[in-house]
Protein backbone atom coordinates (compact mmCIF):
# COMPACT_ATOMS: atom_id res chain seq x y z
CA UNK A 1 0.00 0.00 0.00
CA UNK A 2 1.44 3.36 -0.94
CA UNK A 3 1.94 5.98 1.66
CA UNK A 4 -0.62 8.37 0.26
CA UNK A 5 -3.39 5.83 0.25
CA UNK A 6 -2.46 4.66 3.71
CA UNK A 7 -2.83 8.20 4.94
CA UNK A 8 -6.24 8.55 3.36
CA UNK A 9 -7.45 5.30 4.79
CA UNK A 10 -6.14 6.18 8.21
CA UNK A 11 -7.84 9.51 7.96
CA UNK A 12 -11.09 7.88 6.98
CA UNK A 13 -10.88 5.72 10.05
CA UNK A 14 -10.64 8.79 12.21
CA UNK A 15 -14.06 10.43 12.47
CA UNK A 16 -12.66 13.67 13.81
CA UNK A 17 -10.71 14.46 10.73
CA UNK A 18 -13.57 14.27 8.29
CA UNK A 19 -16.53 15.08 10.48
CA UNK A 20 -15.13 18.48 11.22
CA UNK A 21 -16.94 21.24 9.44
CA UNK A 22 -14.03 22.31 7.37
CA UNK A 23 -13.61 23.72 3.97
CA UNK A 24 -11.72 21.57 1.55
CA UNK A 25 -8.77 23.90 1.86
CA UNK A 26 -8.83 23.48 5.60
CA UNK A 27 -8.96 19.76 5.19
CA UNK A 28 -5.94 19.85 2.98
CA UNK A 29 -4.06 22.22 5.22
CA UNK A 30 -5.16 20.99 8.60
CA UNK A 31 -5.45 17.28 8.03
CA UNK A 32 -2.68 17.00 5.56
CA UNK A 33 -4.71 14.08 4.30
CA UNK A 34 -4.78 14.62 0.66
CA UNK A 35 -1.39 16.06 -0.05
CA UNK A 36 -0.47 19.17 -1.90
CA UNK A 37 -0.93 17.68 -5.33
CA UNK A 38 -4.72 17.55 -5.23
CA UNK A 39 -6.55 19.85 -7.56
CA UNK A 40 -8.80 21.77 -5.24
CA UNK A 41 -11.16 22.62 -8.03
CA UNK A 42 -12.14 19.03 -8.34
CA UNK A 43 -12.13 17.93 -4.72
CA UNK A 44 -15.73 17.27 -4.34
CA UNK A 45 -18.47 18.13 -2.15
CA UNK A 46 -19.03 14.40 -2.63
CA UNK A 47 -16.57 13.79 0.11
CA UNK A 48 -18.69 15.67 2.60
CA UNK A 49 -21.75 13.82 1.40
CA UNK A 50 -20.24 10.44 1.76
CA UNK A 51 -18.78 10.96 5.17
CA UNK A 52 -21.62 12.80 6.83
CA UNK A 53 -23.35 9.75 8.18
CA UNK A 54 -20.44 7.45 8.10
CA UNK A 55 -19.44 7.33 11.70
CA UNK A 56 -22.39 6.10 13.67
CA UNK A 57 -22.05 2.82 15.47
CA UNK A 58 -22.02 -0.22 13.32
CA UNK A 59 -20.90 -3.78 13.18
CA UNK A 60 -18.67 -2.78 10.31
CA UNK A 61 -15.52 -0.80 10.99
CA UNK A 62 -15.54 2.81 9.86
CA UNK A 63 -12.88 2.08 7.28
CA UNK A 64 -15.23 -0.30 5.48
CA UNK A 65 -18.30 1.89 5.92
CA UNK A 66 -16.43 4.72 4.27
CA UNK A 67 -15.37 2.60 1.35
CA UNK A 68 -18.94 1.40 0.88
CA UNK A 69 -20.22 4.95 0.99
CA UNK A 70 -17.56 5.94 -1.49
CA UNK A 71 -18.86 3.19 -3.78
CA UNK A 72 -22.45 4.21 -3.11
CA UNK A 73 -21.83 7.78 -4.20
CA UNK A 74 -20.30 6.54 -7.45
CA UNK A 75 -23.33 4.32 -7.98
CA UNK A 76 -25.64 7.27 -7.31
CA UNK A 77 -23.81 9.19 -10.01
CA UNK A 78 -23.96 6.32 -12.49
CA UNK A 79 -27.60 5.62 -11.77
CA UNK A 80 -28.63 9.26 -12.18
CA UNK A 81 -26.69 9.35 -15.42
CA UNK A 82 -28.44 6.34 -16.98
CA UNK A 83 -31.89 7.24 -15.70
CA UNK A 84 -31.50 10.68 -17.26
CA UNK A 85 -30.09 9.22 -20.46
CA UNK A 86 -32.89 6.71 -20.88
CA UNK A 87 -35.45 9.44 -20.20
CA UNK A 88 -33.96 11.92 -22.68
CA UNK A 89 -36.12 11.85 -25.81
CA UNK A 90 -34.31 10.61 -28.89
CA UNK A 91 -30.94 10.32 -27.17
CA UNK A 92 -30.37 6.56 -27.14
CA UNK A 93 -31.25 4.84 -30.41
CA UNK A 94 -33.75 2.04 -30.04
CA UNK A 95 -31.10 -0.43 -31.26
CA UNK A 96 -28.98 0.29 -28.18
CA UNK A 97 -31.61 0.75 -25.50
CA UNK A 98 -31.46 -2.84 -24.27
CA UNK A 99 -27.79 -2.35 -23.42
CA UNK A 100 -28.40 0.74 -21.32
CA UNK A 101 -31.54 -0.57 -19.69
CA UNK A 102 -29.38 -3.42 -18.39
CA UNK A 103 -26.66 -1.06 -17.17
CA UNK A 104 -29.24 1.12 -15.46
CA UNK A 105 -30.89 -1.87 -13.84
CA UNK A 106 -27.56 -2.95 -12.39
CA UNK A 107 -26.59 0.46 -11.06
CA UNK A 108 -29.97 0.73 -9.35
CA UNK A 109 -29.48 -2.75 -7.91
CA UNK A 110 -26.02 -1.80 -6.65
CA UNK A 111 -27.52 1.18 -4.86
CA UNK A 112 -30.15 -0.98 -3.20
CA UNK A 113 -27.51 -3.50 -2.22
CA UNK A 114 -25.07 -0.98 -0.76
CA UNK A 115 -27.83 0.94 1.01
CA UNK A 116 -29.01 -2.32 2.48
CA UNK A 117 -25.56 -3.12 3.84
CA UNK A 118 -25.03 0.39 5.18
CA UNK A 119 -28.45 0.87 6.72
CA UNK A 120 -28.63 4.22 8.46
CA UNK A 121 -24.93 4.73 7.84
CA UNK A 122 -25.52 5.35 4.18
CA UNK A 123 -24.32 8.56 2.63
CA UNK A 124 -26.73 11.35 1.76
CA UNK A 125 -27.54 11.16 -1.92
CA UNK A 126 -25.88 14.09 -3.67
CA UNK A 127 -27.24 15.91 -6.68
CA UNK A 128 -25.09 15.82 -9.77
CA UNK A 129 -24.30 18.01 -12.74
CA UNK A 130 -24.29 15.41 -15.50
CA UNK A 131 -22.60 17.83 -17.89
CA UNK A 132 -19.49 17.54 -15.73
CA UNK A 133 -19.61 21.22 -14.83
CA UNK A 134 -19.91 22.05 -18.50
CA UNK A 135 -17.24 19.71 -19.84
CA UNK A 136 -19.93 17.69 -21.65
CA UNK A 137 -22.69 20.25 -22.35
CA UNK A 138 -24.60 18.07 -24.82
CA UNK A 139 -24.37 14.84 -22.82
CA UNK A 140 -28.15 14.37 -22.82
CA UNK A 141 -28.76 15.49 -26.41
CA UNK A 142 -25.79 14.04 -28.31
CA UNK A 143 -25.54 10.26 -28.22
CA UNK A 144 -21.81 10.22 -28.92
CA UNK A 145 -21.19 12.46 -25.92
CA UNK A 146 -23.45 10.30 -23.79
CA UNK A 147 -21.49 7.21 -24.85
CA UNK A 148 -18.16 8.85 -24.08
CA UNK A 149 -19.25 9.89 -20.60
CA UNK A 150 -20.72 6.44 -20.02
CA UNK A 151 -17.43 4.83 -20.96
CA UNK A 152 -15.59 7.16 -18.63
CA UNK A 153 -17.91 6.41 -15.72
CA UNK A 154 -17.72 2.65 -16.20
CA UNK A 155 -13.96 2.50 -16.65
CA UNK A 156 -13.59 4.74 -13.60
CA UNK A 157 -15.93 2.49 -11.65
CA UNK A 158 -13.83 -0.55 -12.44
CA UNK A 159 -10.71 1.22 -11.23
CA UNK A 160 -12.44 2.56 -8.13
CA UNK A 161 -13.66 -0.80 -6.89
CA UNK A 162 -10.32 -2.39 -7.69
CA UNK A 163 -8.52 0.30 -5.76
CA UNK A 164 -10.56 -0.42 -2.62
CA UNK A 165 -10.38 -4.22 -2.65
CA UNK A 166 -7.54 -4.24 -0.16
CA UNK A 167 -9.35 -1.80 2.11
CA UNK A 168 -12.30 -4.18 2.56
CA UNK A 169 -10.29 -7.40 2.49
CA UNK A 170 -10.69 -7.90 6.24
CA UNK A 171 -14.35 -8.79 5.66
CA UNK A 172 -14.81 -11.75 3.32
CA UNK A 173 -18.46 -11.04 2.56
CA UNK A 174 -17.88 -7.41 1.73
CA UNK A 175 -14.80 -8.20 -0.33
CA UNK A 176 -16.63 -10.83 -2.36
CA UNK A 177 -19.61 -8.54 -2.94
CA UNK A 178 -17.29 -5.73 -4.03
CA UNK A 179 -15.51 -8.07 -6.44
CA UNK A 180 -18.84 -9.16 -7.86
CA UNK A 181 -19.89 -5.55 -8.47
CA UNK A 182 -16.44 -4.79 -9.86
CA UNK A 183 -16.73 -7.41 -12.60
CA UNK A 184 -20.21 -6.21 -13.53
CA UNK A 185 -18.82 -2.70 -14.00
CA UNK A 186 -16.14 -4.21 -16.24
CA UNK A 187 -18.78 -5.94 -18.34
CA UNK A 188 -20.56 -2.60 -18.73
CA UNK A 189 -17.32 -0.86 -19.64
CA UNK A 190 -16.47 -3.42 -22.29
CA UNK A 191 -19.90 -3.20 -23.88
CA UNK A 192 -20.04 0.59 -23.93
CA UNK A 193 -16.52 0.84 -25.32
CA UNK A 194 -17.44 -1.53 -28.14
CA UNK A 195 -20.62 0.43 -28.88
CA UNK A 196 -18.29 3.37 -29.45
CA UNK A 197 -16.12 1.38 -31.83
CA UNK A 198 -13.36 1.00 -29.24
CA UNK A 199 -11.88 -2.25 -28.03
CA UNK A 200 -13.53 -3.63 -24.93
CA UNK A 201 -10.18 -3.38 -23.12
CA UNK A 202 -7.92 -0.43 -22.42
CA UNK A 203 -4.77 -0.06 -24.49
CA UNK A 204 -2.07 1.94 -22.75
CA UNK A 205 -3.58 5.07 -21.25
CA UNK A 206 -5.27 5.90 -24.52
CA UNK A 207 -8.51 7.79 -24.76
CA UNK A 208 -10.06 9.59 -27.70
CA UNK A 209 -11.74 12.05 -25.33
CA UNK A 210 -9.32 14.51 -23.81
CA UNK A 211 -11.56 15.25 -20.84
CA UNK A 212 -11.42 11.59 -19.83
CA UNK A 213 -7.62 11.48 -19.57
CA UNK A 214 -7.64 11.25 -15.72
CA UNK A 215 -9.71 8.07 -15.98
CA UNK A 216 -6.92 6.35 -17.89
CA UNK A 217 -3.88 7.77 -16.13
CA UNK A 218 -1.56 4.93 -15.16
CA UNK A 219 -3.36 2.28 -17.21
CA UNK A 220 -0.20 1.87 -19.28
CA UNK A 221 1.52 -0.02 -16.46
CA UNK A 222 2.94 -3.40 -17.48
CA UNK A 223 4.76 -4.39 -14.27
CA UNK A 224 2.96 -6.43 -11.62
CA UNK A 225 4.55 -8.02 -8.56
CA UNK A 226 7.84 -6.85 -10.00
CA UNK A 227 7.35 -8.78 -13.22
CA UNK A 228 7.40 -6.76 -16.42
CA UNK A 229 4.94 -8.39 -18.80
CA UNK A 230 5.73 -6.10 -21.73
CA UNK A 231 7.96 -8.63 -23.44
CA UNK A 232 5.44 -11.49 -23.36
CA UNK A 233 3.13 -10.44 -26.19
CA UNK A 234 4.10 -6.84 -26.80
CA UNK A 235 3.43 -3.69 -24.85
CA UNK A 236 -0.09 -2.99 -26.06
CA UNK A 237 -1.40 -6.42 -25.16
CA UNK A 238 0.39 -6.24 -21.81
CA UNK A 239 -1.39 -3.03 -20.90
CA UNK A 240 -4.71 -4.47 -22.02
CA UNK A 241 -4.29 -7.68 -20.05
CA UNK A 242 -4.26 -5.92 -16.67
CA UNK A 243 -6.63 -3.19 -15.50
CA UNK A 244 -5.09 -0.79 -13.05
CA UNK A 245 -6.59 0.43 -9.77
CA UNK A 246 -7.23 4.06 -9.03
CA UNK A 247 -6.88 5.48 -5.56
CA UNK A 248 -9.74 7.05 -3.70
CA UNK A 249 -8.43 10.54 -4.09
CA UNK A 250 -8.14 10.31 -7.88
CA UNK A 251 -11.59 8.78 -8.20
CA UNK A 252 -13.09 11.52 -6.08
CA UNK A 253 -11.39 14.08 -8.27
CA UNK A 254 -13.01 12.54 -11.34
CA UNK A 255 -16.42 12.11 -9.71
CA UNK A 256 -16.16 15.60 -8.30
CA UNK A 257 -16.32 17.06 -11.78
CA UNK A 258 -19.96 15.93 -11.75
CA UNK A 259 -20.63 17.58 -8.41
CA UNK A 260 -22.84 20.63 -7.96
CA UNK A 261 -21.21 22.28 -5.00
CA UNK A 262 -18.95 25.31 -4.98
CA UNK A 263 -15.47 24.86 -6.35
CA UNK A 264 -12.29 25.73 -4.55
CA UNK B 1 -25.52 -11.74 4.93
CA UNK B 2 -25.53 -11.90 1.16
CA UNK B 3 -27.55 -13.87 -1.25
CA UNK B 4 -25.11 -16.26 -2.76
CA UNK B 5 -27.45 -17.20 -5.56
CA UNK B 6 -25.21 -18.81 -8.05
CA UNK B 7 -26.21 -17.60 -11.43
CA UNK B 8 -24.53 -19.09 -14.43
CA UNK B 9 -26.62 -22.23 -14.64
CA UNK B 10 -26.43 -21.96 -18.39
CA UNK B 11 -22.65 -22.27 -18.22
CA UNK B 12 -23.01 -25.18 -15.88
CA UNK B 13 -25.21 -27.04 -18.31
CA UNK B 14 -22.96 -26.17 -21.21
CA UNK B 15 -19.89 -27.37 -19.38
CA UNK B 16 -21.57 -30.61 -18.41
CA UNK B 17 -22.53 -31.16 -21.99
CA UNK B 18 -18.98 -30.52 -23.12
CA UNK B 19 -17.60 -32.70 -20.40
CA UNK B 20 -19.87 -35.54 -21.44
CA UNK B 21 -18.80 -35.08 -25.01
CA UNK B 22 -15.26 -35.36 -23.76
CA UNK B 23 -15.77 -39.08 -23.33
CA UNK B 24 -12.31 -39.64 -24.63
CA UNK B 25 -10.85 -37.75 -21.75
CA UNK B 26 -11.18 -40.55 -19.28
CA UNK B 27 -9.37 -42.89 -21.59
CA UNK B 28 -6.68 -40.31 -22.13
CA UNK B 29 -6.15 -39.79 -18.44
CA UNK B 30 -5.95 -43.45 -17.70
CA UNK B 31 -3.66 -44.20 -20.57
CA UNK B 32 -1.56 -41.14 -20.02
CA UNK B 33 -2.07 -40.09 -23.59
CA UNK B 34 -2.27 -36.36 -23.51
CA UNK B 35 -2.21 -33.34 -25.68
CA UNK B 36 0.50 -30.88 -24.92
CA UNK B 37 -0.71 -27.37 -24.18
CA UNK B 38 1.94 -25.90 -26.38
CA UNK B 39 1.26 -28.23 -29.24
CA UNK B 40 -2.52 -27.98 -28.95
CA UNK B 41 -2.69 -31.34 -30.60
CA UNK B 42 -6.36 -31.70 -31.30
CA UNK B 43 -5.97 -32.75 -34.89
CA UNK B 44 -7.86 -35.62 -36.42
CA UNK B 45 -4.69 -37.67 -36.38
CA UNK B 46 -4.44 -37.39 -32.65
CA UNK B 47 -7.98 -38.54 -32.27
CA UNK B 48 -7.42 -41.53 -34.42
CA UNK B 49 -4.05 -42.58 -33.18
CA UNK B 50 -3.92 -42.06 -29.45
CA UNK B 51 -1.98 -45.24 -29.03
CA UNK B 52 0.93 -43.69 -30.85
CA UNK B 53 2.00 -42.07 -27.58
CA UNK B 54 3.62 -43.91 -24.76
CA UNK B 55 1.71 -44.11 -21.54
CA UNK B 56 3.12 -42.47 -18.46
CA UNK B 57 4.68 -44.68 -15.89
CA UNK B 58 1.98 -46.09 -13.67
CA UNK B 59 1.39 -44.57 -10.25
CA UNK B 60 2.38 -41.02 -11.22
CA UNK B 61 1.35 -38.62 -8.48
CA UNK B 62 -1.32 -36.06 -9.32
CA UNK B 63 -0.12 -32.46 -9.51
CA UNK B 64 -0.29 -30.70 -6.15
CA UNK B 65 -1.49 -27.10 -6.19
CA UNK B 66 0.38 -26.21 -3.04
CA UNK B 67 -0.94 -24.41 0.01
CA UNK B 68 -1.99 -20.94 1.15
CA UNK B 69 -1.77 -18.17 -1.42
CA UNK B 70 0.22 -20.46 -3.74
CA UNK B 71 -2.77 -22.79 -3.85
CA UNK B 72 -5.00 -19.96 -5.05
CA UNK B 73 -2.42 -18.63 -7.50
CA UNK B 74 -1.78 -22.08 -8.96
CA UNK B 75 -5.52 -22.54 -9.29
CA UNK B 76 -5.63 -19.30 -11.29
CA UNK B 77 -2.55 -20.37 -13.25
CA UNK B 78 -4.30 -23.61 -14.23
CA UNK B 79 -7.34 -21.70 -15.48
CA UNK B 80 -5.19 -19.29 -17.43
CA UNK B 81 -3.32 -22.20 -19.00
CA UNK B 82 -6.64 -23.65 -20.07
CA UNK B 83 -7.84 -20.38 -21.56
CA UNK B 84 -4.52 -19.69 -23.27
CA UNK B 85 -4.53 -23.12 -24.88
CA UNK B 86 -8.13 -22.71 -25.99
CA UNK B 87 -7.63 -19.36 -27.73
CA UNK B 88 -4.37 -20.51 -29.28
CA UNK B 89 -6.31 -23.31 -30.89
CA UNK B 90 -9.08 -20.89 -31.94
CA UNK B 91 -6.59 -18.68 -33.76
CA UNK B 92 -4.65 -21.63 -35.15
CA UNK B 93 -7.76 -23.10 -36.76
CA UNK B 94 -10.23 -20.27 -37.26
CA UNK B 95 -13.88 -21.14 -37.63
CA UNK B 96 -15.50 -20.77 -40.98
CA UNK B 97 -16.91 -17.34 -41.76
CA UNK B 98 -14.87 -15.58 -39.09
CA UNK B 99 -14.85 -11.82 -39.64
CA UNK B 100 -11.86 -9.51 -39.41
CA UNK B 101 -13.35 -7.94 -36.28
CA UNK B 102 -13.84 -11.33 -34.65
CA UNK B 103 -10.32 -12.40 -35.55
CA UNK B 104 -8.86 -9.26 -34.00
CA UNK B 105 -10.97 -9.62 -30.89
CA UNK B 106 -10.17 -13.29 -30.35
CA UNK B 107 -6.49 -12.74 -31.07
CA UNK B 108 -6.44 -9.96 -28.47
CA UNK B 109 -8.02 -12.30 -25.97
CA UNK B 110 -5.50 -14.99 -26.86
CA UNK B 111 -2.64 -12.61 -26.15
CA UNK B 112 -4.16 -11.52 -22.85
CA UNK B 113 -4.57 -15.10 -21.68
CA UNK B 114 -1.03 -15.98 -22.74
CA UNK B 115 0.19 -13.00 -20.76
CA UNK B 116 -1.83 -14.02 -17.71
CA UNK B 117 -0.46 -17.54 -18.00
CA UNK B 118 3.14 -16.47 -18.33
CA UNK B 119 2.71 -13.89 -15.59
CA UNK B 120 1.50 -16.50 -13.10
CA UNK B 121 4.30 -18.82 -14.08
CA UNK B 122 6.85 -16.09 -13.42
CA UNK B 123 5.15 -14.95 -10.22
CA UNK B 124 4.97 -18.46 -8.80
CA UNK B 125 8.53 -19.33 -9.79
CA UNK B 126 9.56 -22.61 -8.18
CA UNK B 127 6.08 -22.97 -6.64
CA UNK B 128 4.36 -23.12 -10.01
CA UNK B 129 2.56 -26.24 -11.15
CA UNK B 130 3.87 -27.68 -14.44
CA UNK B 131 2.46 -26.92 -17.87
CA UNK B 132 -0.85 -28.72 -18.10
CA UNK B 133 -2.12 -30.84 -20.91
CA UNK B 134 -5.59 -30.12 -22.15
CA UNK B 135 -8.34 -31.78 -24.11
CA UNK B 136 -10.74 -29.81 -26.27
CA UNK B 137 -12.10 -32.70 -28.29
CA UNK B 138 -15.61 -31.68 -27.31
CA UNK B 139 -15.19 -28.33 -29.05
CA UNK B 140 -15.89 -28.01 -32.77
CA UNK B 141 -13.29 -25.42 -33.71
CA UNK B 142 -14.77 -25.13 -37.21
CA UNK B 143 -18.05 -23.90 -35.75
CA UNK B 144 -18.51 -20.27 -34.74
CA UNK B 145 -21.24 -21.21 -32.31
CA UNK B 146 -19.21 -23.94 -30.65
CA UNK B 147 -16.12 -21.75 -30.31
CA UNK B 148 -17.93 -18.68 -29.04
CA UNK B 149 -20.12 -20.61 -26.61
CA UNK B 150 -17.05 -22.32 -25.22
CA UNK B 151 -15.26 -18.98 -24.99
CA UNK B 152 -18.22 -17.44 -23.20
CA UNK B 153 -18.29 -20.33 -20.78
CA UNK B 154 -14.58 -20.13 -20.02
CA UNK B 155 -14.68 -16.35 -19.53
CA UNK B 156 -17.71 -16.46 -17.25
CA UNK B 157 -16.13 -19.33 -15.38
CA UNK B 158 -12.95 -17.30 -14.96
CA UNK B 159 -14.88 -14.31 -13.64
CA UNK B 160 -16.76 -16.42 -11.12
CA UNK B 161 -13.51 -18.14 -10.14
CA UNK B 162 -11.62 -14.94 -9.34
CA UNK B 163 -14.68 -13.50 -7.60
CA UNK B 164 -14.87 -16.56 -5.39
CA UNK B 165 -11.14 -16.97 -4.77
CA UNK B 166 -10.33 -13.38 -3.84
CA UNK B 167 -11.18 -13.86 -0.17
CA UNK B 168 -8.65 -16.67 0.11
CA UNK B 169 -5.70 -14.48 -0.83
CA UNK B 170 -3.94 -13.32 2.30
CA UNK B 171 -1.37 -11.16 0.56
CA UNK B 172 -3.04 -7.92 -0.55
CA UNK B 173 -0.59 -7.53 -3.44
CA UNK B 174 -1.85 -10.83 -4.82
CA UNK B 175 -5.44 -9.74 -4.26
CA UNK B 176 -4.78 -6.59 -6.26
CA UNK B 177 -3.26 -8.55 -9.13
CA UNK B 178 -6.26 -10.88 -9.14
CA UNK B 179 -8.43 -7.78 -9.33
CA UNK B 180 -6.39 -6.45 -12.25
CA UNK B 181 -6.99 -9.69 -14.13
CA UNK B 182 -10.61 -10.45 -13.27
CA UNK B 183 -11.93 -7.22 -14.74
CA UNK B 184 -10.18 -8.04 -18.01
CA UNK B 185 -11.80 -11.47 -17.96
CA UNK B 186 -15.13 -9.73 -17.44
CA UNK B 187 -14.39 -7.44 -20.39
CA UNK B 188 -13.71 -10.55 -22.48
CA UNK B 189 -16.89 -12.23 -21.27
CA UNK B 190 -18.99 -9.21 -22.22
CA UNK B 191 -17.38 -8.89 -25.65
CA UNK B 192 -17.86 -12.57 -26.47
CA UNK B 193 -21.41 -12.55 -25.22
CA UNK B 194 -22.03 -9.55 -27.45
CA UNK B 195 -20.68 -11.44 -30.45
CA UNK B 196 -23.25 -14.15 -29.72
CA UNK B 197 -26.13 -11.73 -29.10
CA UNK B 198 -25.19 -8.24 -30.34
CA UNK B 199 -26.56 -5.16 -28.60
CA UNK B 200 -28.74 -7.05 -26.19
CA UNK B 201 -28.58 -7.39 -22.41
CA UNK B 202 -26.57 -10.59 -22.85
CA UNK B 203 -23.14 -8.99 -22.24
CA UNK B 204 -24.11 -8.84 -18.57
CA UNK B 205 -27.15 -11.06 -18.77
CA UNK B 206 -29.48 -12.12 -16.03
CA UNK B 207 -27.99 -15.60 -16.32
CA UNK B 208 -24.73 -14.34 -14.79
CA UNK B 209 -25.64 -11.14 -12.92
CA UNK B 210 -28.25 -11.60 -10.21
CA UNK B 211 -31.06 -9.28 -9.15
CA UNK B 212 -28.71 -7.56 -6.70
CA UNK B 213 -26.45 -6.62 -9.57
CA UNK B 214 -23.77 -9.08 -8.42
CA UNK B 215 -21.78 -11.14 -10.90
CA UNK B 216 -21.51 -14.91 -10.61
CA UNK B 217 -19.27 -16.40 -7.94
CA UNK B 218 -18.05 -19.95 -7.50
CA UNK B 219 -15.92 -21.65 -4.91
CA UNK B 220 -12.52 -22.86 -6.10
CA UNK B 221 -13.73 -26.46 -5.73
CA UNK B 222 -16.78 -25.75 -7.90
CA UNK B 223 -14.63 -24.12 -10.56
CA UNK B 224 -12.18 -26.97 -10.50
CA UNK B 225 -14.91 -29.53 -11.01
CA UNK B 226 -16.11 -27.65 -14.07
CA UNK B 227 -12.65 -27.05 -15.55
CA UNK B 228 -11.10 -30.42 -14.80
CA UNK B 229 -12.77 -32.30 -17.67
CA UNK B 230 -10.75 -30.13 -20.05
CA UNK B 231 -7.47 -30.74 -18.27
CA UNK B 232 -5.84 -34.04 -19.04
CA UNK B 233 -3.08 -33.78 -16.47
CA UNK B 234 -4.16 -35.24 -13.16
CA UNK B 235 -4.47 -32.48 -10.56
CA UNK B 236 -5.17 -32.99 -6.90
CA UNK B 237 -8.07 -30.59 -6.39
CA UNK B 238 -8.99 -31.97 -2.99
CA UNK B 239 -7.30 -29.14 -1.13
CA UNK B 240 -9.27 -26.39 -2.87
CA UNK B 241 -11.72 -24.44 -0.67
CA UNK B 242 -15.33 -25.60 -0.91
CA UNK B 243 -16.97 -22.52 0.58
Amino acid sequence: MNKEKKLILEALENPDVLQRKTTRRDAVRGGGIFGAGVALATMPVLLAGLTRRAFAQSALPNSIINVLNFALVLEYLESDFYVAGLAAPGLIPSSDRAVFEQVSKHETAHIAFLEGVLGDKKAIRPTFDLTGRGAFPDVLTNYQTFLAVSQGLEDTGVRAYKGQAGAVASNDDILTAALRIHSVEARHASEVRRLRGQKGWITGNQTDVAALAPTYAGEQNTTHLGIDTASFQGVDAATEAFDEPLDLESVLAIAGTFGTGPIG
Amino acid sequence: MFDKSNTGDEELRFLSRLAQANGRRTFLKWSGVTLAVTAIGCSADDKLQPSGRSPLAGGAEPVSLGTGDFLVLNFAYALEQLEAAFYSKVIESKYSGITAEETELLDDVRKHELIHRDFFKAALGPNAIPALEVDFTSVDFASRQSVLETARTFEDLGVSAYNGAGKYLENLDYLLVAGKIVSVEARHAAAIRDLLAPKTAAYAGDDVVNEQGLDAVRTPAEVFALADPFITTEIDGSTLPTT
